[in-house]
């Protein structure tokens, strides 16, 4: 029966109503400080004391999951009051004599100071209308979103297609869609992103069992196993044949809209870990890895940080624009400018030959082959998230190393636009709407500035970018003259895109920092923007050209 | 033969001649071209370029134009173009943004003529102008169009659209100046060739890309559109604005369209992706296609009619590798697989059905009884002689069997519909309201079945055991009462039966004669009806007379009652509980303020006799300890089945929800969704949109609750620009004005809030009304006849056609509506008042 009313519901606070946000707290304060005091008492007597002789709630009880939302929501929710609420209740509990959680990490990214990213609570009337939108939909503000903020005109536009996506009207139950959420991440080994649909799979009703690794998952769902392999790794080795096997497999067969909605979401997710990893997005505050209950002075980092070779990220927090302005990387803006002056200008008169044109983009994809970052190769994976996938040899660089030839997929034949938009949207409804709109702002956003430069054109820039990653892929512009990507992009910056885009966990704050040291962080986090999308349109194109195959 | 001899005089003795034929190419094709003379076709794609020549029976390959060694994407063309004045001239566009020409009269191997690198993007269109031997236009990716001399070496002007990329470029036949240019972001330019700094019109016409567009040959102002969103478009570019006139909606977005020669309605099209086929529409008529092609493999890229005056022969080139020549003769016609029938029923009991002449001939004369009991009439389309030959296939009959007049008032279920009181109140109060309710409405069975109904469910915990044993003892002189019901097929309260039998007899001599004279009638303007009078009369007077005052009826008593009920849960914001997760539904009831109140109420309703029951039944187990109310659930569910049986829904669902939890799982759930989308369909064909919201809201069904989440988005313009208002509230983003003030009085409305979607102006409901009774202009002084444009909508659906698509949101409940507000969001009815509380 206690365990009954203890039992926290938090529903209510994401109510845009204040009256109800304030009702919901008080129940969840009550309920909170009630189970404390059943535990303070009996633990009084025991040693079971930590040091400075507050007590540790034990994890079987669900407090300590209960005090960590609650940390969670002091210090992300959009909505003062509720903020300060929470925080007036862990007060209350830690005068009963338990310990409280406090946040492990600094800020929503490791890789970001936290005082350059946008604070909760200073957001201005759009970012604050997005919190809320976000908070009300999903019940937290996750970091991805705090990050992602420095572009509220993408931001808005992600979560729309986000929320979308997982909860809204679509061919798959919500659980399979928070799985095939798990998969995709599991694909990087991103725990983050693991770690936050887990919580969903399972709020959602999800059987845990699955949750031990795909082969506990239904047999539908395992046969989708090989498509995220070769998705994340090798999209172009997709074939109408493996399409035909997971519509033709009898009992346990896809349909195309269910398809289609899978493959959507698979994209979705392995270039938002392409994100997570690029930006060094730190665990959330109430998920494994996001606070600590032991005090301050013990350990200064967490589990993540370990598995992906950060030891003591506070070292070198100093940010980038402002810490070592050597000579060199000051002229690295201008130079920029200067070249894309240069090519701007001389577009008109140099005539590059068809066939170097042709050979430029075979030297461009083929080096990109062999761009690879100096880092330690082995990282350890999580025990968590390797179980939900097989197979962890099975990646981008295997392919590098055997010198495999990508074959070349010509932008021009297919294209999101013309036919990728008409395929999703037919078997998707209103998916491709949402997805072209997300694909359009993401490559065409600009602030017009470089650095501290104002009214440039960067928009040269954003499509080498664009077709860099597209190149890595295979996929050729025929418009497009391959040669400005080398006088774009910079080998530090191409190391730091073919990392992020292929072997995502690889990523290392020293990459981060190493390519565009002028650059503002908000800049660095557009060039991600940038990234995510060119990479899911890109695998998108894929999988949607071998759909087309097999209708046709 | 004969129809041969029909083409050769349409060309002048230049006869086309041949047969369906293709020939396979050895690479996907992008485009083609015809020649002036239509004797040679030219084939271009990624890796093909060739000119292949028309005979008798074969394509032959005359020339190919990919010549040198080395592959260049100079060859690789996204568009061909043959000039229509020079055989020797043709042009095409690179997918490297190169546009190249080509002179077929040069005397070595490679014919490229000129090279124009001037595009920095993918060039997608290429156009000769109509009459000029020497101009050149090309639409680009990269979002300019450039006008070429050939006999210069660079273009003369270029032309910025300022928006996207450009998808397709084409002169006007009659202008010798203008030019339209299509757009990926959707809009539509319009371009004078001398002006290269300004477009002269611009228009949006699709939502998205828009791919093609063709001028039609002969009529002159005339532009097809096709774009991705899957619609093609015919605009009447004679005005001032452009008017779109006709909209085909396909299946598939539209990657080429092209206006048929010599026929002025016709239209060729082929789609992007996932569908190979060509249709050829008559836009008059854009819901299936007149003719279709089904030979393709793969997507289609190219049509194009062989000759300039020929309507017979149309040519394809796909990425399936293949070219095809399409002989109108041997395509195949939809409408001939298709039966054009249809079935509706008016809220009145008449039945009208429509169907192929043919059919409807034969069955009735087989088949006499149809007639029986009902008049049939018979409207049949008037042939216009003018029309062309394709319609002759189409005419239709309509049948409209009626019932009688003085039985067909449907009075009573208005005004049962209004009155009965369905939650809120202890369960013996409901019943015996709603008896009330029926008795005065001379529906003794309907009061009997709630006296019943009290009587089982709760007059235990009300009434004095006196009483108690009283009402017993009825109770159980009823129940076989109730069975002799259920054998007997005249039900006393229903007349609808009873009087379909008396008029059996005097109807069926005129019935026959109806028959025969069918009369003739156009059925674009149904007014000349003829053969039936009274009925006739009924249909068009009667039927306008009673709308008027359902209408009247719906806001003049502003359901006293009923906002009481509605009004104040509106007031309550109900955004957060639509964003939340619609599976989600369930949570719903444990809300403090959810808007499902009446939800509650019903519950806790419920609850009370329930326990009163248990109360009682121990006092009274002397007497009845062996008659549990579940012991009746089987008779009353037999009664709800009877009901429904007999066409009275409103009967069997107002129980169902009054009831509630205590009957609601001895019927299954489908039955019931049934019943309850039977009965909201009803409600909103007589436009009791309040009504129907409630039995929504009241419903237990997951389905049916779900009604009133979907589509409650409302898109509005702004009052003052005219854009869409994309913020929430009512303060437009562009002109930092208030959207919502009153056009009467010039105050912001705070309420209802009533507007008008042809103009976006609006005001408070009392106000606007007031204004209409007196002009039919907007108040606003901008010129638009608002009432007009409601007076044409409501009209325009009288209550016998299909079901308006109404979602009904929720944000409209309780709000009196003139026209038609539940019908928020459809796109189909642009043109009405609308209503929102705010």
């Amino acid at each position: 029966m206690e365990e009954r009313e203890g039992e926290v519901r938090w529903d209510g606070l994401c109510s845009r109503d204040a009256a109800t946000r304030a009702a919901a707290l008080d129940t969840i304060g009550q309920a909170v400080l009630r189970r404390s005091e059943t535990i303070a008492p009996v633990a009084a007597v025991p040693p079971a004391r930590a040091a400075d002789g507050l007590l540790v709630p034990a994890a079987r009880d669900g407090l300590s999951e209960v005090l960590a939302r609650l940390l969670m929501l002091s210090k992300r929710c959009p909505f003062p009051d509720v903020r300060e609420k929470s925080e007036a209740i862990l007060s209350g509990v830690q005068e009963l004599g338990i310990r409280i959680p406090r946040p492990l990490g600094h800020g929503p990214s490791r890789f970001i100071p936290e005082k350059e990213t946008i604070q909760v609570g200073n957001e201005d009337t759009m970012m604050h209308t997005l919190f809320a939108d976000s908070f009300a939909a999903l019940g937290r503000l996750d970091n991805v979103t705090l990050v992602m903020v420095f572009h509220p005109q993408y931001l808005e536009s992600f979560l729309k297609t986000q929320h979308y996506l997982l909860q809204m009207d679509g061919p798959l139950p919500l659980h399979y869609r928070h799985y095939i959420g798990i998969m995709a991440a599991a694909r990087h080994q991103c725990s983050y992103l693991v770690n936050l649909h887990v919580n969903d799979f399972l709020h959602v009703g999800g059987d845990p069992k699955w949750l031990n690794g795909l082969e506990n998952a239904p047999q539908k769902l395992q046969n989708l196993g090989e498509l995220n392999k070769m998705l994340a790794h090798r999209p172009w080795l997709i074939t109408k044949e493996h399409i035909e096997q997971l519509l033709k497999t009898e009992e346990n067969s896809w349909s195309l809209a269910e398809l289609i909605h899978a493959v959507v979401l698979l994209t979705h997710y392995h270039s938002l870990a392409s994100f997570t990893f690029g930006c060094g997005i730190s665990p959330e505050i109430d998920c494994e890895g996001g606070h600590t209950f032991r005090p301050p002075s013990v350990s200064n980092y967490c589990i993540c940080d370990i598995t992906n070779g950060y030891h003591g990220v506070d070292e070198i927090h100093a940010s980038p624009t402002g810490s070592i302005p050597s000579t060199e990387s000051v002229c690295e803006v201008e130079a920029l400018m200067e070249k894309m002056k240069q090519l701007q200008e001389c577009r008109d008169e140099e005539e590059a030959s068809q066939e170097e044109m042709a050979t430029r983009f075979e030297r461009e994809k083929r080096e990109s082959m062999f761009v690879c970052s100096s880092e330690d190769e082995e990282s350890a994976a999580t025990r968590d998230v390797s179980r939900h996938f097989e197979d962890t040899s099975y990646g981008y660089k295997d392919f590098s190393r055997h010198g495999m030839h990508v074959p070349t997929f010509r932008a021009q034949d297919y294209s999101w636009e013309d036919h990728g938009y008409s395929l999703v949207n037919r078997l998707y409804p209103d998916v491709g709407q949402l997805l072209d709109e997300k694909f359009h702002i993401a490559y065409n956003l600009t602030y017009n500035t470089m650095a501290t430069h104002k009214d440039v054109d960067t928009s040269m820039l954003r499509r080498a970018i664009w077709n860099y990653i597209h190149c890595m892929f295979g996929i050729r512009y025929d418009d497009y003259d391959y040669g400005e990507i080398n006088q774009l992009l910079d080998r530090s910056f191409k190391v730091y895109i073919k990392t992020v885009v292929c072997t995502p966990e690889k990523t290392t704050k020293r990459m981060y920092d190493s390519f565009w040291r002028q650059f503002e962080h908000s800049e660095k986090v557009h060039v991600n923007l940038l990234l995510v999308e060119a990479r899911m349109q890109a695998e998108l194109l894929y999988a949607l050209r071998a759909i087309t195959r097999y209708m046709t | 033969m004969e129809k041969m001899a029909r083409v050769t005089t349409a060309l002048g003795g230049n006869a086309l001649t041949g047969r369906t034929m293709f020939c396979h190419l050895d690479a996907p094709a992008n485009a083609i071209s015809v020649c002036r003379d239509a004797a040679q076709v030219v084939v271009a794609g990624r890796n093909i370029f060739k000119i292949y020549s028309i005979e008798e029976d074969q394509f032959v390959e005359k020339l190919n134009l990919r010549v040198g060694r080395k592959p260049s994407l100079n060859f690789s063309c996204a568009d061909v173009v043959w000039h229509q004045m020079d055989e020797n001239l043709l042009a095409t566009a690179a997918t490297n943004g190169v546009v190249v020409t080509w002179n077929l009269g040069k005397p070595s191997r490679n014919k490229q003529d000129q090279l124009f690198t001037e595009h920095k993007r993918t060039v997608n269109k290429v156009c000769f102008h109509p009459t000029e031997v020497y101009m050149l236009l090309s639409g680009s990716q990269d979002g300019y169009m450039k006008c070429f001399d050939l006999r210069k070496k660079d273009s003369v002007s270029t032309f910025s659209g300022q928006s996207e990329s450009v998808r397709d470029v084409q002169f006007s036949i009659r202008d010798y100046f203008t030019f339209a240019a299509t757009f990926e972001n959707g809009n539509v330019q319009l371009w004078d060739i001398r002006r290269p700094d300004r477009y002269e019109r611009m228009f949006t016409a699709h939502n998205g890309p828009v791919f093609c567009c063709d001028w039609h040959p002969e009529d002159r102002g005339w532009l097809a559109t096709g774009g991705r969103d899957k619609m093609v478009k015919v605009w009447d570019m004679n005005t001032t604005r452009a008017k779109e006139i006709y909209c085909v909606q396909t299946i598939a977005s539209v990657a080429r369209v092209k206006w048929r020669p010599e026929c002025k309605h016709h239209i060729a099209t082929c789609s992007m992706m996932v569908d190979h086929n060509i249709y050829v529409w008559d836009v008059r008529r854009p819901f299936i296609p007149s003719a279709m092609f089904e030979e393709h493999k793969d997507v289609t890229t190219g049509i194009v009619w062989r000759h300039l005056h020929d309507p017979y022969f149309l040519l394809s080139g796909s990425k399936d590798s293949t070219l095809y020549q399409h002989i109108f003769k041997d395509a195949s016609q939809p409408i001939d697989r298709a039966n054009p029938e249809g079935l509706c029923y008016s809220l009145y009991g008449d039945l009208a059905f429509a169907a192929k002449e043919s059919l409807i001939s034969s069955d009735s004369n087989r088949k006499p009884y149809i007639g029986d009991r009902r008049h049939p009439i018979f409207f049949k389309r008037k042939l216009d002689p003018t029309e062309q030959f394709e319609y002759i296939s189409s005419s239709s009959a309509l049948s409209v069997f009626e019932t009688d007049m003085e039985s067909g008032s449907m009075d009573w279920f208005v005004h049962t519909a209004k009155q009965y009181a369905l939650a809120g109140r202890p369960l013996a109060e409901l019943c015996d309201h709603n008896a009330k309710v029926a008795k005065g409405l001379d529906r003794n069975q309907v009061a009997q079945t709630w006296t019943m109904l009290r009587i089982i469910y709760s007059s235990l915990g009300t009434v004095s055991s006196a009483n108690l044993n009283h009402s017993m003892g009825k109770g159980s002189a009823t129940l076989p009462l109730m069975n002799s019901f259920n054998l007997k097929d005249i039900p006393s309260g229903l007349g609808s039966e009873s009087r379909l039998d008396r008029s059996k007899g005097e109807n069926r001599t005129e019935n026959i004669l109806m028959d025969s004279s069918s009369t003739l009638i156009n059925n674009e303007d149904n007014e000349e009806t003829e053969g039936s009078d009274v009925p006739a009369d009924y249909l068009l007077g009667d039927v306008e007379a009673d709308e008027d005052d359902l209408y009247m009826m719906d806001h003049e008593n502003p359901h006293a009652e009923e906002q009481e009920y509605s009004l104040p849960q509106e007031a309550f914001p109900l955004r957060h509980e639509i964003v939340d997760n619609p599976s989600a539904l369930d949570h719903l009831q444990d809300k403090a303020d959810s808007p499902h109140v009446s939800g509650n109420e019903a519950e806790t309703v419920s609850l009370t006799p329930v326990e009163s029951f248990s109360l009682i039944s121990i006092s009274h187990s002397l007497y009845e300890n062996r008659l549990p109310t579940d012991f009746f659930n089987p008779i009353v569910r037999d009664t709800l089945l009877f009901y429904a049986e007999q066409g009275d829904v409103q009967t069997a669902v107002s129980v169902l929800i009054v009831l509630g939890d205590r009957i609601r799982k001895e019927i299954d759930e489908q039955t019931q969704e049934h019943w309850y989308t039977s009965y909201i369909d009803l409600l909103q064909r007589f436009q009791l949109w309040n009504i129907s919201n409630e039995v929504i809201k009241l419903s237990t069904c997951r389905a049916i609750n779900c009604l009133n989440q979907a589509s409650t988005t409302l898109h509005i313009n702004c009052s003052n620009c005219k854009r869409p208002m994309s913020n929430r509230g009512w303060i437009c983003d562009r002109c930092r004005q208030c959207a919502s003030m009153c056009a009467v009085c010039h105050h912001v409305v705070k309420g209802l809030f009533v507007w008008c979607q042809g103009c976006s102006h609006g005001g408070h409901l009392q106000h606007i009304m007031k204004w209409l009774e007196t002009s039919s202009h907007c108040p606003a002084g901008c010129g638009h006849l608002c009432w007009r444009a409601r007076y044409r909508r409501s009209s325009a659906a009288p209550w016998s056609g299909p079901t308006p698509p109404s979602p009904t949101p929720s944000s409209c409940s309780g709000s009196p509506s003139p026209g038609r507000s539940s019908c928020a969001g459809s796109p189909t009815t642009r043109h009405s008042l609308f209503l929102r509380g705010q």
